[in-house]
């Protein structure tokens, strides 16, 4: 099973310490949610955890070896990372969109079977192979998010690191993103970290949260062990009911904490 | 969406190419017929080697580098407005090469103006970069693109203001134009090497300008340096624009167009437009100057004057239709 872990990472932006020695280990086969606040430094631990961002103290370790140490197309071929506010700057189609998944494989001679094969099978994993011919900038935000997850998956990563993937999609659709995430981990045995906003979807889609507060960890674990009225409370200054739903917990925040 | 195959489109664009350039061997004043071509005793078989192959080289090898840079500053900052003429970046070269030609130096050597025009190509490019930051906002780019513009502008009218005689001045004021009129082979000469390594170093850049259609970070957690990638677009646009500005002074709105009409042809994917916009800014520049050289005019038209009046309502329509997006 692969295994990603932070250690002691500190990262300072400007006058702020974003990050302030955090702790966590990620296992594959689970979907983690990274929830909290805002300005609470889930983007910059992402980040740190795909290797994009170096931390100014700490180390990220992918199977004990430092994230970093990795070329950057080594790490790509085993990390997949999906930023925040997707930019699709031209009107290709999706199926070349998805094709970009490839770059760290490509070689000289450009797409091979191989690669043309990965593509078919993110694009069938995703569910958009109906769309595989459409211009990219005319499909619907979901449409849309779900192509996106399909060019970080062409490249087969065992890690999918997303930042917040569900953010501006409806209800129907986001859950149909969350579904495709716990596949994409239970049954293909990828590791994925999401950062999320919305409580009772984390709790929905993910094996295991982690709440962060100031740029460190305030629970960590299973959804109704971490998502509890006095750790919502204490990390967001809400009073908030906590119930078990159809699905996963029913999170209902009753107003700020007096 | 449904388009040629890629094949027939370069296929078409290289047949283009070819036939213009016959086209533009036999066009001028004088009409050489092809049987003259082969009789070495003809006096227009001088016509046709000596004065209009060099001009017809030319025309292939500047439209190449226009095209191609243009095409590579728009892949690398997702703007379909980027343009080494629009941007200012054939300016700075023009100023550049200005400065040796005020100074005296230019005149006695030609690789002395290459070289000038190309480290202004490169500073260009550069500050475009720094003062656009990491934004690919089309806003800044095209306002970075206007201060580049207007201090490339401000240092030739000093360097005219300041000229030692009226015939450096006409000399400044000529070249300044762009036009492929009297060129010969030491220029194809100087010229060819530098645009050709130029585009082979853009063409390098094909996957990283691809990738960065998902932007930066995207296209870093997908292995892509970016570091390398600016790099060869930055000395790829700086040799092969600044070595065409060299030869031919300012022909501006080549690298703007050309992309733009391809795109529907070949898609928009940024690493397979490389290719077909060298090959169309070569279709473009030789149909412009085959244009120029047969207008019926007293002296001839220059062809950067005829590129500019074609490209300013290209660049009006452009922002038209693009309006929405910018604001």
């Amino acid at each position: 099973m692969s295994r990603l872990s932070a250690q002691g990472l500190r990262v300072r932006l400007g006058a702020r310490q974003v990050l302030q020695g955090l702790d966590a280990a990620f296992e594959a086969g689970q979907v983690t949610a990274i929830l909290g606040p805002n300005g609470a430094g889930k983007s910059t631990l992402l980040a740190c955890l795909a290797g994009l961002r170096r931390p100014d103290a700490g180390a990220v370790r992918l199977d004990d070896q430092d994230i970093l140490a990795l070329a950057p197309r080594a790490r790509a071929r085993r990390v997949g990372f999906l930023p925040q506010t997707p930019e699709i700057a031209w009107a290709v189609e999706a199926r070349i969109l998805v094709g970009l998944g490839r770059t760290p494989f490509i070689g000289a001679r450009g797409l091979s079977q191989e690669d043309a094969q990965a593509i078919e099978r993110a694009m069938a994993s995703a569910n958009v192979t109906a769309l595989a011919d459409r211009d990219v900038t005319t499909l619907s935000g979901g449409e849309r998010a779900r192509v996106l997850i399909a060019r970080a998956l062409a490249g087969d990563p065992a890690w999918l690191l997303a930042d917040e993937p569900l953010t501006g999609l409806d209800p129907g659709h986001q859950l149909d993103a969350a579904d495709l995430f716990r596949r994409l981990a239970h049954e293909e045995g990828r590791g994925v970290i999401v950062t999320l906003h919305d409580l009772s979807l984390a709790a929905r889609l993910a094996d295991r949260i982690l709440l962060m507060v100031d740029g460190e960890v305030l629970a960590n674990g299973p959804p109704a062990e971490a998502l509890t009225p006095a750790v919502l409370a204490s990390a967001y200054g809400v009073d908030a009911r906590v119930e078990p739903g159809r699905d996963g917990l029913l999170i209902d925040i009753l107003g700020r904490a007096r | 969406m449904t388009r040629p195959p890629r094949a027939l489109v370069l296929g078409g664009l290289l047949v283009l190419v070819l036939a213009l350039a016959v086209l533009s061997l036999q066009a001028g004043r004088v009409w050489v017929p092809f049987a003259a071509w082969t009789d070495q005793a003809d006096p227009r078989w001088s016509i046709i080697f000596d004065l209009r192959l060099p001009r017809t080289l030319l025309a292939v090898l500047v439209g190449a580098a226009l095209g191609m840079s243009g095409a590579a500053m728009q892949g690398y900052t997702r703007n379909p407005l980027a343009d080494p003429g629009a941007l200012g970046v054939s300016a700075m070269a023009a100023f550049g090469a200005v400065l040796t030609l005020y100074f005296g130096a230019g005149a006695q050597q030609p690789w002395v103006i290459a070289t000038a025009a190309m480290a202004g190509a490169f500073i260009a490019v550069l500050l475009l970069l720094a003062l656009s930051g990491a934004s690919s906002s089309i806003v800044t780019f095209v306002l970075a693109g206007v201060i580049l513009q207007t201090l490339a502008g401000a240092g030739v009218a000093l360097a005219l203001s300041l000229a030692p005689n009226p015939w450096a001045v006409s000399e400044i004021v000529n070249w300044l134009m762009g036009s492929l009129a009297d060129r010969s082979a030491p220029e194809v000469q100087l010229a060819a090497p530098f645009i050709l390594a130029g585009c082979g170093l853009l063409l390098l850049t094909g996957r990283g300008l691809d990738a960065l259609m998902i932007g930066e970070t995207g296209a870093r957690s997908l292995g892509v340096n970016l570091a390398a990638v600016r790099w060869l677009m930055a000395v790829g646009v700086a040799l092969a624009t600044g070595a065409s500005v060299a030869v031919t002074g300012v022909v501006g709105f080549v690298g703007l167009i050309v992309p733009h009409l391809l795109r529907p042809l070949v898609g928009a994917r940024p690493g397979a437009l490389l290719i077909p916009s060298a090959a169309g800014g070569a279709v473009l520049v030789l149909a412009a100057d085959i244009a120029v050289r047969l207008t019926p005019s007293a002296a001839e038209v220059k062809l950067g004057v005829a590129m500019a009046a074609l490209g300013g309502p290209f660049f009006f329509a452009l922002l038209l239709s693009m309006r929405r997006r910018i604001a």
